[in-house]
């Protein structure tokens, strides 16, 4: 378990530091330099670049800079929003972001969990069919496709729910948010609910379970989904993955003042420091998941630790 | 039991001829069929892979003829025919597509027609037919969603080639060698998985342009993994078996070992993995184009066509319908294609 753990957190630490090696160099090699004034002479750009540690060899630069994003020093904004600190753009922002997110997540989960549970227990009926044409709807449409249906219809005819975000009313608002961007989660947890539900429900220990006289929501939630749950852990990277270019474009369309909208500005007007700052703020959290669920499911099921880690070498 | 036997007496109706058809069991001989037409059978009983694969064949077929049917080309403007509603001849008669275009006013609800004017006065559109309408630039909506199509499928196709001969090489090789080339290629596999597409995607748009290229590059970049996971895993079941040791022992070199003895025993999971990662591959450029990283201006993707028509969604409600019912059908066609062949490769699947 040790080794397992030391060597998923190693393959992390090098990957997050990959990730801040190609943006340094993105930073190095992009032509021009911080002090283009041509007033400046050759002794005063010295002084300059000595100021701002911009003459120290490239390894110091790059230690300094790894230090900086760490610490949330990601500079300023060029474009966007002229020399304000990124930080102190993202504050406002980031919690939005996460908090939408989280509740897709949340209800996706829910709704998938449901729909995944019915579909297995009513094998091969019309609730099965139903079930599997909402998590292969759900699975192919592009979220931003869910989204404008639920603007146009609910938003915008019915006027049920406001067309944009307003952040003085962020319950009432980030409901047709929310709905669009957790169908993704809705399919696949669905999908993956039903397939590992039918299993276990054909295993010998539900045999055994029910024989003893156990039944109803006590057989299906403790016996059943439980054991059901457990490899539903291997879905969330692909859901996040999900979750994070799914959040881009809802936030656009919703105009949400979250990360992802401000990614999609900032790529649109050519905000090199936020697209950057931003770059790195998505890998990490990225990262940061994928370690938990991996270390989770090591914990969970030794199998996997075997197969994964020290297996297979 | 000796006893039981000696009880029975036997009657006259026991031996009486009953028929042909009582006859209970007969021993059938089922013809052995060759392993491609066992699998294209069960795929061809599968209702939703034969609709997804016809709907597939006919937006190809359109993709290759619809830009050419009216005499629009997908760039040329026309100013004075701008936001025309779809009309389309013969249906405008029944009452559909005709160019009327409900529009909320400050006076209410107002219908308008570009072709024909109201009050009976010659708009020179009389004979003008925009099947899926025209844009805010006035441009033929039904050529741009034909040419758009055409840059979804060079997307599945860029998918399809990446999964081949990138991640199907990389994964077999990871795992015919073994050792330290496995460790090292699993390792860089890893750290380049640690990395969010959506990240290496925007910094190469960073470097290079906007455009086609660049989003075949960034397809380049990341789309092999998943392959090149299932390849290696399967590698790693096979080669330790008996046929392989066979085949060494008969002086097969590695190279012949890996494509002529391993890889047609695994074209199965190959193939459906294939057809998984196209809609993955279009919906990543669409998502592309709706951030505005598509192709440039005048090209058009359906991505960039949905993400223009965006802008003025609410008041010309039909321009952003023609091209988000084509992805939509394009997406779920490739899906259910790729669920019925996963079925049909390994039957076993689909009892679950």
């Amino acid at each position: 378990m040790k080794k397992y753990l030391l060597k998923r957190i190693g393959v992390s630490i090098v990957t997050l530091l990959a990730i801040l090696l190609i943006l340094f160099c993105m930073l190095e090699f992009m032509p021009g330099s911080p002090f283009n004034d041509e007033k400046l002479t050759a002794d005063q750009v010295a002084v300059l670049n000595a100021k701002y540690g911009l003459d120290k060899p490239t390894i110091v630069r790059f230690g300094n800079y790894i230090k900086n994003m760490l610490t949330g020093d990601f500079g300023v904004s060029y474009t966007i929003s002229k020399n304000t600190p990124i930080s102190t753009l993202l504050q406002s922002r980031l919690p939005i972001s996460i908090r939408i997110g989280g509740q897709a997540v949340l209800l996706g989960t829910l709704i998938g969990l449901i729909l995944g549970i019915i579909a297995a227990l009513k094998h091969n009926t019309i609730w099965d069919t139903l079930t599997t044409i909402i998590s292969v709807l759900g699975v192919s449409l592009p979220s931003y496709v869910f989204a404008l249906l639920l603007s146009y219809s609910l938003g915008f005819k019915l006027k049920w729910f406001p067309l944009l975000y307003a952040v003085d009313s962020p319950l009432n608002s980030s409901v047709l948010p929310t709905v669009a961007l957790c169908m993704f989660t809705v399919a696949t947890i669905a999908r993956f609910t039903r397939t590992e539900m039918l299993e276990v429900l054909g295993s010998d220990y539900m045999l055994l379970a029910e024989s003893k006289g156990i039944s109803g929501p006590q057989l299906i939630i403790k016996h059943a989904l439980r054991n059901a749950l457990i490899p539903i852990i291997t879905v969330l990277a692909p859901l996040i993955v999900g979750l994070m270019t799914g959040s881009l474009v809802i936030e656009k369309i919703f105009s949400i003042p979250g990360i992802g909208s401000l990614l999609v500005t900032a790529i649109q007007s050519n905000d090199y420091n936020v697209i950057i700052a931003l770059s790195f703020i998505y890998s990490a959290m990225y990262i940061g998941i994928i370690l938990v669920v991996d270390i989770l499911y090591g914990v969970i099921d030794p199998r996997i630790r075997l197969a994964k880690g020290d297996g297979n070498e | 039991m000796s006893n039981q036997v000696d009880t029975v007496e036997f009657i006259k109706d026991d031996f009486e001829y009953v028929g042909a058809d009582k006859i209970s069991q007969v021993d059938v001989a089922y013809e052995s069929q060759p392993y491609w037409k066992d699998v294209l059978s069960r795929l061809f009983k599968n209702k939703g892979a034969i609709v997804g694969l016809i709907f597939i064949i006919l937006i190809g077929i359109m993709a290759v003829i619809g830009p050419n049917l009216n005499d629009y080309t997908y760039d040329s403007q026309i100013i004075t025919e701008q936001n025309l509603a779809p009309r389309i001849p013969g249906a405008e008669k029944i009452g559909i597509f005709d160019g009327n275009e409900k529009m909320s006013t400050s006076t209410g609800m107002t219908k308008v027609n570009g072709y024909i004017s109201a009050d009976g006065t010659e708009t020179g559109r009389e004979n003008t037919y925009y099947w899926f309408g025209s844009d805010v630039l006035g441009r033929d909506i039904f050529t741009r969603v034909w040419v758009g199509t055409r840059i979804s499928l060079y997307i599945a196709l860029v998918a399809v080639l990446i999964d081949m001969l990138f991640g199907l090489g990389y994964g077999l090789i990871s795992g015919y060698f073994g050792g330290a080339v496995d460790n090292a290629m699993q390792r860089f596999a890893e750290i380049l998985n640690g990395i969010p597409n959506l990240v290496i995607v925007t910094l190469l748009i960073i470097v290079l342009k906007p455009g086609l290229a660049t989003i075949t590059f960034s397809l380049m970049i990341t789309g092999w993994i998943g392959m090149s996971r299932i390849a290696r895993a399967q590698m790693l079941k096979l080669k330790e078996q008996e046929f392989v040791l066979a085949s060494r022992t008969l002086g097969a070199k590695n190279f012949f070992i890996i494509f002529k003895e391993i890889l047609p025993n695994i074209f199965g999971q190959v193939i459906t993995n294939t057809m998984f990662s196209i809609p993955n591959a279009i919906f990543t450029e669409a998502f592309l184009a709706f951030i505005g990283l598509g192709v440039p201006q005048p090209k058009a993707s359906l991505g960039s066509l949905i993400s223009d028509a965006f802008k003025s969604f609410t008041t010309h409600p039909y321009m952003i319908i023609a091209p988000v019912i084509v992805l939509a059908i394009l997406m779920l066609s490739f899906n259910m294609l790729a669920d019925g062949l996963r079925d049909a490769f390994d039957p076993k699947m689909k009892e679950m």
